[in-house]
């Protein structure tokens, strides 16, 4: 056990550094990048330009930079070109609301996931399984942004069920909280549906010809205990480790435009704002606090499915 | 008179597939009573899995029709609904299947799942299910049952896992037992423990067995009765001593031709069935097994009955052959086989 | 189906006429015989088809119905709507919704482009980005899988955490970011606004799930009886991976094109969308989504019709990805009739 946690920190550490270099890098790239008349704004000097330039360090070599910048973000002193602003505090302050927009979407995407996927398996080849297959697809299809403007097209102008943007704070008055998160939930929980329904329609097939599911089935057991205790229970594992990841990136910010087309003041959106403005001290602490997501929630999805499947833990 | 558990009448089974109707088993009668253990036996494909698959409704889906009838106390299993079936699947008719490790749960411990038999059928308390399958997992030769109940299967050897199989087929008792080669993925040391602690255990419970096998070895050891089958059909019944000592069928010669005999020289070449067994999709019309036969003749484009054709009501073969021309042509070189002069 | 023990029979037994066998049929016969008779995998398919054509047959609509092509600005300019002539871009900016006339069929945009040519000429792209990244993705990732799973060793502890990286860093930042900075800059000879550049950001994003797979299956292959017999008989590394593993991995190569087909169309109008991907003034469907969206209220059309034709699309290639895969594997296909 202690080597399992000694490796994942090992490995969440060089992830980490890794992914800073890759953003810090991909800047280094771009000869028109700028980023002190980025700071100086449109009507600047050269003069000013200049002065920025030492300021920040700008003129110093590739590993200097990236030496100070990760330096500033572990002590938590690093801000934005853009607006001056701590990057730390903001993502600190944007976080809870993300959490709000990811954390209810994930839990209804897997629930009518699960659900929806154990209907189409079990009635597979019939036309309620069909049906469920045509919808899943086309969810799967519609990108995220386009699912966004069409539920604010449609259920905030044309039919004014629910309002246009912005987030109440679940403290001052959870019931506009919720209605105000409604459509960003939907936009995010379809996509998802669509996939996890099908991965879990397919392990389950998969596992329904199994011969222990044939013994469960000769023990006498009702049709639904078998397929609780023992399809659904070998059909979810794959799912959780899938799950993982996709936690994780949402909350790094993956929702980004959902939290732009619904004004949602999140980290995405914040990170979006500094993607589009080349922004870069931003877009690293996104990266990497994405990258932190992925690495925790890979190893505890591996966690779960040591407990799920004991075959796993022995060897091991 | 011996009671009668299970009464099987014209059993017929076919699945729709891609490529049309595939007649699995064709008009398959037979009877199992208490205390008698009845063998089936046949190459892949014969059907014969799928003959005792379907007394457990096993092989229900929505490609597959079904004929004919199976009383187990006089109550039908082929047309039973399925809550029905549920009542009775390892309850009054259990089952032990061929790989015991894909056959149980790959992540549920031991103990719990021979309890999960036991709490389908029973309310009692959980810690009282477990207690009783410790207590099964000793009989059937589990050492140190009380520890081994927590493991998972794959911390159990194949032996050791066909026994759990048994403890969980029989925890309640079932009238009949069916076991569809249980021995075929073991060492044949092994196999010999498990048959003896079958031949054991059925005949402490009394109940009827039904034996599914392609080894005619085990069929000798442990069969009252012998059912052969070819091609979805049967086509020889009778006790065992009437099958091993005198066959009816050339297929049955076939069966016992091949199998090398300790008694006498190796022959230079084994013998086998020439040829290969028929596409269930479009069954030849007539005796299944004529295309195969050498002694085959005219009338043997004509289905024959299974009927008994010797004075012992008991044995019944489906060959148009006379009793003595049978006698005549099975054997070759004083050994019951089929194909002549094969051995030398 | 363990209960019934099916014998294939070689056709070459002797048997009574009366009883024929099917004859013998390899996998990939099976799996096209399977997929033809999959009717919603074809009817999309067929769909996808014409949807092609449209786009590639852009010029010709530019040419002879609309006349005008996908850049001509015409903000001044008007045009014959049921007899009356109407601004194309009204005095405050308003574009004209759709007229559906040859002429403007779907509406205008802020600088007067007729928007039907644009949504063809705006297919074209997207469905060009999305062909070359995926046959980048393909190609590499397969390549990356091999190597790393046969050679193991330094290649693989190479390769293996590159894939990683890439795989765990956010599509998003890592899509968006490269696409913003390459956009602005270009990379080497290659200038910023060309199409190759989203496309290879595509390419590289996604290699991965390709290629961890590819690697997996490639591990578990290699250490089958049939390598060893090719070792033994003296084929060279490459060649083992040509022609004794590629072989076996294709069919899940196959299975995957659909699918990373229909996310690289997905992701370049994503990147699109974002200003990251095709850049002004090409059109894509993810830029004319995003142009549109500051009308959605007065003209939907103007995004919502690119969306649709994205999304149908979209879900062509998933439908008919769906169907190649069942095709190479069907599981519980129930509902035959007979």
């Amino acid at each position: 056990m202690a080597g399992f946690i000694a490796r994942r920190l090992a490995s969440a550490v060089l992830l980490l550094f890794a992914t800073s270099v890759v953003v810090f890098a991909i800047f280094e790239v771009i000869p028109s990048y700028n980023p002190a008349r980025a700071i100086a704004g449109r009507e600047a000097t050269a003069v000013t330009v200049a002065q920025i330039t030492q300021k920040f360090g700008f003129d110093k070599p590739f590993y200097v930079q990236y030496f100070n910048t990760m330096k500033l973000i572990f002590t938590g002193q690093i801000i934005d070109y853009q607006d001056n602003l701590n990057v730390v505090s903001q993502f600190v302050h944007r976080f809870p609301v993300t959490l709000s927009l990811v954390v209810p979407a994930a839990v209804i995407w897997m629930l009518v996931a699960i659900v929806l996927g154990s209907i189409s398996a079990l009635r597979a080849g019939g036309w309620l399984d069909r049906g469920l297959t045509v919808a899943a697809v086309t969810g799967v299809s519609i990108p995220v942004f386009l699912l966004s403007a069409t539920l604010l097209y449609l259920f905030a102008f044309r039919l004014p069920w629910f309002p246009n943007t912005g987030y109440v704070q679940f403290g001052s008055n959870p019931a506009q909280w919720a209605y105000h998160l409604v459509l960003p939930w939907l936009a995010i929980a379809v996509l998802f549906i669509g996939f996890y329904s099908r991965v879990l329609r397919s392990n389950a097939l998969d596992i329904v010809n199994q011969d222990f599911v044939r013994t469960a089935r000769a023990k006498g057991l009702t049709g639904r205990q078998v397929f609780i205790r023992h399809v659904l229970r070998n059909s979810l594992m794959p799912i959780v480790t899938l799950f993982g990841l996709d936690f994780a990136t949402l909350l790094g910010g993956a929702a980004l435009v959902t939290e732009a087309v619904f004004n949602l003041p999140g980290i995405g959106q914040y990170e979006a704002n500094a993607i589009g403005q080349l922004d870069v001290p931003p877009i690293m602490v996104g990266a990497m606090f994405t990258a932190f997501f992925v690495v925790l929630f890979s190893a505890l999805s591996d966690v779960v499915y040591a407990l799920l499947d004991p075959r796993i833990r022995i060897s091991s | 008179m011996t009671e009668q558990l299970l009464e099987i009448e014209d059993l017929e089974v076919s699945f729709a597939t891609e490529d049309g109707v595939l007649r699995a088993v064709g008009g398959v009668s037979f009877t199992v009573s208490r205390g008698e253990t009845v063998a089936i036996v046949g190459e892949s494909g014969s059907g014969k899995s799928v003959t005792v698959m379907t007394l457990m409704g096993l092989t229900r889906s929505p490609n597959a029709r079904f004929a004919g009838t199976a009383r187990l106390h006089g109550e039908d299993l082929v047309s039973a609904p399925e809550d029905k079936l549920e009542a009775i699947r390892g309850k009054e008719i259990a089952m032990i299947f061929q790989d015991p490790i894909s056959a149980l749960s790959p992540v549920h411990r031991v103990g719990a799942q021979i309890a999960e038999q036991i709490l389908a059928h029973e309310k009692i308390p959980r810690a009282a299910a477990l207690e009783r399958a410790i207590e099964l997992m000793g009989r059937v030769g589990i050492p140190n049952a009380r520890a081994r109940a927590r493991s998972y299967p794959h911390e159990f050897s194949g032996g050791m896992r066909q026994r759990v199989m048994i403890a969980m087929a029989l925890s309640l008792s079932p009238s009949v037992l069916i076991a569809d080669e249980p021995t075929t993925a073991l060492d044949v040391t092994i196999q010999a423990q498990i048959l003896d602690e079958i031949r054991q255990l059925s005949a402490e419970a009394d109940n009827g067995v039904i034996f599914v096998t392609h080894d005619l070895g085990v069929v000798a050891d442990i069969a009252d009765r012998v059912l052969v089958m070819y091609a979805g059909r049967l086509v020889e019944q009778g006790s065992v001593d009437d099958i091993f000592y005198d066959p009816q069928h050339p297929y049955t010669w076939g069966l016992l031709g091949s199998v090398p005999r300790v008694d006498r020289d190796p022959p230079r070449r084994l013998p086998a069935i020439p040829g290969a067994p028929p596409s269930l999709l479009r069954p030849p019309p007539g005796c299944p097994f004529q295309p195969r036969c050498p002694h085959a003749f005219d009338r043997c484009r004509e289905l024959p009955p299974l009927a008994p054709r010797l004075p012992d009501a008991g044995h019944l073969d489906r060959c148009w052959l006379t009793p003595d021309d049978k006698r005549a042509l099975r054997e070759t070189d004083g050994r019951i086989g089929l194909t002549e002069g094969a051995a030398s | 189906m363990g209960a019934v023990g099916i014998t294939m029979p070689a056709a070459s037994s002797a048997l009574a006429p009366e009883g024929r066998q099917p004859a013998a049929v390899g996998p990939w016969r099976l799996a096209l015989r399977r997929l033809r008779r999959n009717y919603v995998a074809l009817f999309f398919l067929a769909v996808l088809v014409v949807i092609v054509l449209l786009c590639l047959l852009a010029p010709v609509y530019s040419a002879h119905v609309a006349g005008t092509g996908p850049n001509t600005n015409n903000i001044t300019g008007t045009v014959s709507v049921n007899g009356t002539q109407q601004d194309i871009v009204s005095l405050s900016g308003v574009p004209i919704g759709p007229t559906w006339g040859s002429h403007y069929l779907l509406g205008a945009d802020t600088n007067g482009r007729d928007l039907a040519v644009r949504l063809l000429y705006g297919g074209r792209t997207s469905l060009l980005i999305g062909a070359v990244a995926t046959v980048i993705i393909m190609i590499l990732g397969t390549l990356v899988g091999l190597l790393a799973g046969y050679f193991r060793g330094v290649v693989d502890f190479i390769l293996r955490p590159l894939m990683e990286l890439i795989w765990s860093f956010p599509v998003v930042i890592l899509g968006v970011a490269l696409g913003t900075a390459l956009a602005l800059g270009g990379i080497g000879p290659i200038k910023g606004n060309s199409l190759y550049i989203p496309a290879v950001i595509i390419g590289v994003v996604y290699i991965p799930y390709v290629g961890k797979p590819i690697r997996g299956e490639v591990l578990r292959l290699r250490e089958q009886d049939f390598i060893d017999a090719a070792r033994v008989q003296g084929m060279g590394s490459w060649r083992i991976m040509f022609s004794e593993l590629l072989p076996n991995v294709s069919s899940t190569v196959i299975v995957f094109l659909p699918l990373i087909l229909a996310n690289s169309i997905l992701l370049e109008a994503y990147l699109s969308f974002l200003g990251a991907g095709v850049q002004a003034p090409k059109a894509s469907w993810g830029t004319l989504i995003s142009d549109g969206l500051s009308f959605i209220q007065s003209t939907p059309t103007y995004s919502l019709i690119p969306g649709a034709m994205l999304v149908l699309t979209v879900l062509s290639v998933n439908v008919v990805g769906d169907g190649v895969r069942d095709a190479l594997d069907p599981r519980a296909q129930v509902r035959v009739r007979g």
